[in-house]
């Protein structure tokens, strides 16, 4: 397209995504499903500061003052909690929306710095139990590929209730994406299109979910830590119902929270984001004095150690990560812009990774788009991410003076907006101003 | 015979110790008393054993089964036998929800009743209700078999993937995407099987087949109504 002339005047109410948007439903007759995460701008993590060292705080020396990073999960009631070395964990990601060399990689970056990876819809991979040292098995209302064996070979469980992506909704993988591979693993014909259920079939509410919960326990000996997942909505009483209905950990994930394929408009407008669904989330569990005995991962948009230190200022145990994790692997390389420009897209937007034609072979099921993705490779790349965002987590709480990433608190932050200070609950920078609080 | 009152003992010590039983025992038939309504009763086995229960249990008894016959004198909460990967559970009464939800093998007989969602998601594993079954039985089944020789309610087979199911009675209402389909031969003979498996005595030529119209399989514009 030509360049628009300057007097054209730009209208935010049908600006040129939207005018397209029209343009396209009414050329198809069907809505826009893609992955990521949403797109819009909401108050988020960058909208607060950390207050670092001054006359009454001491901060620690970096390289040099010990800064621990570790953290232990699942110490409520599994024989057997696991302890991750840094506060950042990789989400679950199921095998059918990336190829199985990307599941392999998440393995072999996660276990290079002593952290968890997670299976997701679609069940465990081989590839994936060998290379992940630490490794969650989701349990989800499809179901697909669950086992006790499976169950048994796991460090931990994660029964899924929902995703911030998508609050609410099931999952789908379209046909293209249905290799024999994934299709056996599902107990589907090949090549049609899938969708996992939005609830579970045997159980529903909190009640049930505690009977769940302890079915799940006897079949592995109440070994393994049992970890709950939510999309963010009403997080205070689901972290509160999860707690009751006997979860070890909680794992909150914010609207901005990345899928493999979704819906656009269920993405952008259904959900809260992640910086008040933490808030909420920590308040339910210091309410019921199980802040710290039941542990809480948030996740949903997380993408720097900066993410990561201000999360566990306000209460999270740890970080995980979907989106940030498939890009420090290689997706939307530079490198493949030709690539993804001939897909109509560009290196840096691309998102139909439901559509099985990532060039980078992540999220995909083409055997040979496949093979471009070496798996030493990008595990070492996500090893190498996941120490930069260690790293920065304990610039910053090192700077506050703390010689575990968990003493961070709410008091070491201000907020840069008047809508985080809300959300979060803490300062609005320069004032003591939060609104909400204290009867304003 | 091992003996196992739930009345006198924990849960937690009987399902260890079926689970710790060496591959070769010989303590091949156990007895639970008492079950009181109780729920997980004898999940996750995974050996050759008869695990009889005399008297009703809660939720999910004989979850995720392996290899194990687990018999039960009485009704079954939600969930029994889910998941189930082989062996054979039996229940003489009726059985709540979602019985045998997602199994992938194996054969659950209820001898009475199953309420709804009867084989939910099942994908691969075999039921046989004597009785009727609920609304919404076999929602979304992908694979395996479902045999009713009562009445059906609303919405039977909804979302059908590749499961088939067999009734002789009443269909109250099909759900989206579930179809009548001819009898052959090849059907008859497995049925014949089933029954004959599940000890029920019945014809295969009073029952008619449902399955799946695979017009759901892809997503298309033109079948909204249904979606
Ligand atoms: C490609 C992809 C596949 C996903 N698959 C699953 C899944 O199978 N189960 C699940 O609970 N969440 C799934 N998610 C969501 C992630 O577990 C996680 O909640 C989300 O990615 C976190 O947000 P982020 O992407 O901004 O880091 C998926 C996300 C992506 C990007």
């Amino acid at each position: 397209m030509k360049p628009v002339p300057p007097h054209l005047r730009r209208s935010s109410t049908f600006p040129p995504e939207v005018v397209a948007e029209i343009q396209r439903a009414a050329g198809t007759s069907i809505y826009d499903i893609r992955g990521g995460g949403a797109k819009r701008r909401i108050p988020d993590f960058d909208d607060l500061l950390f207050l670092g060292a001054s006359m009454s705080r001491y901060p620690l020396e970096g390289y040099r003052e010990a800064c621990d990073t570790t953290v232990q999960l699942g110490t409520r009631f599994a024989n057997k909690p696991i302890e991750i070395k840094i506060p950042v964990t990789i989400a679950g990601m199921s095998f059918g929306a990336l190829s199985a060399n990307a599941k392999e990689g998440l393995g072999r970056g996660a276990s290079e710095v002593g952290t968890s990876t997670t299976t997701g819809d679609g069940g465990m991979t081989p590839e994936e139990r060998g290379q992940s040292k630490i490794l969650v098995y989701q349990y989800l209302p499809s179901r697909y590929g669950m086992n006790p064996n499976d169950l048994r070979k796991a460090d931990a469980i994660e029964i899924v209730v929902g995703q911030g992506a998508k609050p609410g909704g099931g999952g789908m993988l379209l046909g293209q994406k249905i290799s024999e591979r994934v299709a056996d693993m599902r107990t589907l014909p090949e090549g049609i299109d899938q969708r996992s259920a939005c609830r579970h079939p045997d159980w529903t509410g909190p009640d049930d979910l505690a009977i769940k919960i302890q079915e799940l326990r006897e079949i592995t000996d109440w070994e393994k830590p049992i970890y709950v997942k939510v999309g963010a909505t009403r997080t205070y009483y689901d972290t509160a119902l999860a707690v009751k209905a006997g979860a070890d950990v909680i794992v909150v994930d914010g609207m901005q929270g990345g899928t493999a394929a979704t819906q656009d408009v269920f993405i952008e407008h259904v959900g809260i984001p992640t910086l008040p669904a933490v808030r909420l989330a920590v308040e339910a569990l210091q309410e019921l004095d199980m802040h710290r005995k039941v542990q809480l991962i948030v996740s949903g948009g997380i993408k720097n150690g900066a993410d990561v230190a201000k999360a566990l200022a306000l209460g999270a145990d740890a970080a995980s990560i979907g989106t940030a994790a498939m890009i420090a692997m290689g997706d939307n390389a530079p490198e493949l812009d030709e690539e993804y420009r001939a897909l109509g897209t560009a290196a840096g937007y691309y998102d139909d990774w439901h559509e099985g034609r990532d060039p980078a072979g992540i999220s995909t099921q083409d055997p040979e788009l496949e093979q471009r993705l070496d798996p030493v490779v990008a595990g070492h790349r996500l090893a190498n991410y996941l120490r930069v965002m260690t790293l920065e987590c304990q610039t910053l709480a090192r700077a506050c003076g703390k010689s575990h990433v968990h003493n961070l608190e709410p008091e070491d932050l201000v907020a840069l907006t008047v809508e985080a200070s809300a959300m979060a609950k803490v300062p609005l920078a320069g004032t003591s101003w939060i609104p909400g609080a204290g009867g304003y | 015979m091992a003996v196992f009152d739930l009345a006198q003992q924990p849960l937690r010590e009987l399902n260890r110790t079926l689970h710790d039983l060496p591959e070769e025992t010989n303590e091949t038939h156990w007895k639970v008393t008492n079950p009181m309504g109780l729920h997980n009763i004898a999940v996750g086995l995974d050996r050759p054993i008869t695990v009889e229960i005399d008297g009703h249990v809660g939720y999910y008894c004989a979850g995720m089964n392996q290899q194990a016959e687990v018999l039960v004198n009485g009704n079954c909460g939600q969930g029994v036998a889910e998941n189930m990967m082989s062996g054979r559970v039996v229940v003489r009464g009726n059985a709540s929800q979602s019985a045998g939800a997602t199994a992938h093998g194996g054969l659950l007989v209820i001898e009475g009743d199953a309420a709804a969602r009867c084989g939910i998601s099942l994908k691969g594993g075999d039921i046989v209700v004597k009785g009727s079954v609920g609304h919404m039985s076999a929602f979304m089944a992908q694979a395996g078999r479902i045999v009713v020789c009562g009445d059906a309610g609303e919405y039977l087979g909804d979302s059908l993937y590749e499961a088939r199911i067999y009734v002789r009675g009443k269909v109250s209402q099909l759900g989206a995407d579930c179809v009548e389909k001819e009898m052959e031969a090849a059907h008859l003979e497995e049925l014949r099987d089933l029954l004959s498996a599940a000890g029920v005595e019945a014809d295969p030529a009073d029952f008619r087949r449902y399955g799946s119209a695979r017009n759901l399989y892809h997503f298309n514009v033109d079948k909204m109504d249904s979606y």
